[in-house]
């Protein structure tokens, strides 16, 4: 066995698109937060082993571990070895078509998880530990007989199904059965919200679940258009975005987990359960990218939703319904991940200012809707605030992409999304798309953002653009100056700033600081911007690099291509919350950029070649 | 039955409810449009879903004042308390049964056991329509409440 604390590298995720779990690689869901992603969690050891909650099954003897996800789905399978045999478990959230639920009485929300033993005998220990409101309570676990274990939570109802007689200690259940070759047993874990609950059935059911559940999911990865290098990689990370979309309302969370540290002992906990705005962009482009329509546009109408009520003003991050997340707050009787306190709930991001996210939304419409697509009212009234709003505040300072909780300042990125706002705004006007837009004025501010960034963002002393027309560093975010189509990644001004960054911000190779400040505050590597690179270099046409860097990046991914926010450059452990939207949308998007570049490639060296 | 002034009264009744909701959605109170809600069920196109959702809305404003007249008739009398009273209990039938059921009837709306499928679909209104903004049922009470408070204050029982 491994370590006794697993590391964040060391989770797998599963989820049913409303609600997702982690397991460990030692067989311990750790983390489940039901019936919404920022509900509470009822196992929440990831943040406190102690007193989290947690649900084990795993040998009682020593076993080596490997995983892996059935292809093309969120099925997991971890299997033990251990000197008297071999078992493995399988770990699920069934899911299916709208069509097959109307025949079928399933729980809201369940999880599964199946142990059968492939060779020989092995011993398994199963300790089952719920907690209540992250770790705060301990339940009463009710015995129901034959319909399983039940715990009532005022209108809801958690039930815990076995194929095997569980013991109930102080507040937990356990068990300990040898498994023998071609054994199997299987646990449900369900939620409801409505009486009667829904019990689920075990035995029969169970594989029946499994199969719907592994069609569901392949029969989605198949949807993908996605034609080229690092296909593996690019569907485990379409899968996992699907992980991290709420479908009932087409929103997608940043990650799944609350307050996993970017830097360990410290206090840079955040949680990360809601949706951004700032991910907008990326998410359309990279799920647009590999054919996934319906989702994106999905996403393109829970941001229409969810800025209801804030417009003209765009909030940072709303919840999956357009809702402010919970006001942020400590929660101090969680000793936090590898002692990280505090541990927190909600996000007070969501009352920073950052400019960038108009040039994000306007970017995700722009790309949504195809030239001679309609846009509604609606969407048009949306668009026409959204350029009075960038017109009149770009110059002020913000917060920044990075959500620095100090004093506000004049981000380049920023400057550069609002510039993308009124570009894609005055490109949809052009089309005929959006009516009553005041192009001139559109056109005089977008002007002069270009000439604001060409002049305060570009520091003549260093021959490179800067974060912030105060600074003299370098943010790896400048490179998006490139991919958002403001500089061409050719030109002298973007390969000077590309060498700097690659002076400054590589720690080595596969791996990208966000900042130069990154290096003082000895935070880690931020993963998304390690793709940022890869797509830099795509667009360079520098592709033998691109591949060696995306290599490199991808190195760092854990056993099952997952990524967190941010590597340790020493270690190469994951920081931060997991796994996370922003660096798997970068995946995709990286990928993407690397297939066009190498297509456009080989289209020249054919014309050259005839 | 007072035909001339439930019509009138239901009629009016529906204008200044649906702008009070209009109004709520304008300043920023409730993201709940019941026009377009009503109009998806016909349409997925947002522009004509609000206009034939409109039409419905005040169909259904004059069936609904039908009831409210009726309550006037059993009692034998219309006072603007009494009308605000039944719109009262209107708005919480509204927001505690009719609004959890429409995910089963829309053809258009998730409802929150929806997933991992997604299409684009309309938002579920959740608990109370809390789903569309935290005060949508306060908007929901007060423009009920008016509602009734106009058919009681102004239909004349004969």
């Amino acid at each position: 066995m491994n370590a006794e604390v697993p590391k964040i590298q060391d989770y797998a995720v599963i989820g049913n698109g409303r609600s997702a779990a982690l397991v460990s690689n030692r067989g311990a869901i750790d983390w489940l937060c039901w019936p919404r992603f920022d509900s509470a969690a009822i196992f929440a050891a990831i943040l406190d082993p102690k007193i989290g909650g947690h649900w084990s099954i795993r040998p009682a003897q020593e076993s080596k571990t490997s995983r892996r996800y059935i292809d093309n789905t969120n099925v997991l399978e971890t299997e033990f070895v251990t000197a008297s045999g071999k078992i493995v478990m399988t770990d699920f959230m069934p899911v299916t078509s709208e069509e097959k639920k109307r025949k079928l009485l399933w729980p809201e929300h369940e999880l599964v998880r199946q142990i059968r033993c492939e060779e020989g005998e092995v011993e398994v220990i199963v300790d089952f530990s719920p907690r209540l409101d992250y770790g705060r309570a301990a339940p009463k676990i009710k015995n129901n007989g034959q319909l399983g274990w039940k715990i009532d939570i005022g209108a809801c109802v958690f039930v815990l199904r076995s194929e095997i007689e569980l013991v109930r200690h102080a507040d937990n259940l356990a068990a300990k059965i040898a498994l023998k070759h071609g054994a199997t047993i299987s646990f449900s874990f369900s939620y409801s919200a409505e009486a009667p609950a829904v019990i689920p059935s075990l035995g029969d059911s169970i594989t029946e679940k499994l199969n719907l559940t592994i069609d569901w999911w392949r029969n989605w990865a198949a949807q993908s258009k996605y034609r080229g290098p690092y296909e593996r990689q690019v569907t485990r990370s379409a899968l996992v975005l699907k992980l991290l979309a709420y479908a009932p309302s087409g929103a997608i969370v940043a990650a799944l987990t609350t307050s996993l540290p970017e830097s360990p002992g410290r206090d840079w906990n955040w949680d990360y359960r809601f949706a951004w705005l700032r991910d907008a962009a990326f998410t359309v482009h990279a799920l647009y990218g590999i054919g996934y329509e319906d989702d994106a546009k999905a996403f393109i109408d829970w941001l229409l939703h969810a800025t209801r009520l804030t417009r003209p003003e765009l909030r940072t991050l709303y919840d999956v319904f357009g809702e402010d997340p919970m006001s942020e707050r400590e929660l101090p009787h969680l000793n936090g991940f590898a002692g990280s306190r505090p541990v927190r709930i909600g996000n007070a991001a969501s009352d920073q200012v950052q400019l960038d996210v108009y040039g994000e939304v306007v970017e995700a419409v722009s790309h949504s809707f195809g030239e001679n697509e309609k846009l509604d009212r609606e969407m048009q009234k949306m668009l026409r605030q959204c350029a009075e709003f960038v017109s009149k505040h770009w110059r002020e300072p913000d917060n920044g992409m990075w959500e620095y909780r100090e004093k506000r300042r004049p981000y380049t990125h920023s400057r550069l999304m609002c510039w993308v706002a009124l570009d894609r705004i005055l490109q949809m006007a052009g089309r005929g798309q959006l009516r009553k837009i005041d192009m001139k004025k559109c056109e005089a501010e977008r002007e002069r953002i270009r000439e604001q960034i060409e002049r305060e963002g570009w520091n003549m002393k260093l021959e490179t653009y800067v974060q912030a027309s105060d600074s003299e560093e370098v943010d790896a975010n400048l490179l998006l100056l490139a991919y958002h189509g403001f500089a061409e990644a050719s030109s002298p001004r973007m390969q000077q700033t590309h060498a700097r960054i690659r002076e400054k911000l590589l720690p080595r190779p596969g791996l990208v600081y966000r900042n130069e400040r990154s290096l003082d505050l000895r935070e880690g590597a931020f993963a998304l911007c390690s793709f940022w690179e890869v797509d830099f270099l795509a667009r360079s046409s520098r592709l033998d690099e691109a591949r060696e860097f995306f290599d490199a990046a991808l190195g760092f991914a854990n056993d099952v291509d997952l990524f967190a926010e941010e590597i340790d450059p020493q270690t190469g452990d994951a920081l931060g919350n997991f796994p996370q939207a922003f660096t798997h949308l970068g995946v995709i998007n990286a990928a993407l950029s690397l297939r066009d570049a190498e297509a456009r490639a080989a289209n020249l060296d054919r014309q050259s070649s005839l | 039955m007072n035909w001339g002034s439930w019509l009138l009264w239901g009629f009016a009744g529906t204008v200044v409810l649906t702008s009070i909701l209009a109004g709520s959605q304008g300043i920023g109170l409730t993201r709940m449009n019941i026009p377009y809600m009503l109009g998806t069920i016909f349409t997925p196109d947002r522009d004509r879903a609000k206009f034939i959702g409109f039409f419905f809305h005040f169909v259904n404003g004059l069936a609904f004042s039908f009831i409210y007249v009726a309550a006037f008739h059993a009692i034998g009398r219309s006072t603007w308390w009494f009308g605000a009273l039944i719109g009262l209990v209107h708005a919480i039938f509204v927001l505690t049964v009719a609004l959890s059921i429409l995910p089963a009837l829309h053809p258009r709306m998730a409802n929150e056991q929806r997933g991992p499928t997604v299409v684009k679909q309309l938002e579920p209104p959740g608990f109370l329509g809390l789903h569309y903004g935290i005060r949508t049922p306060i908007s929901v009470l007060v423009a009920h409440a008016v509602f009734g408070a106009i058919l009681g204050a102004f239909y004349v029982i004969k």
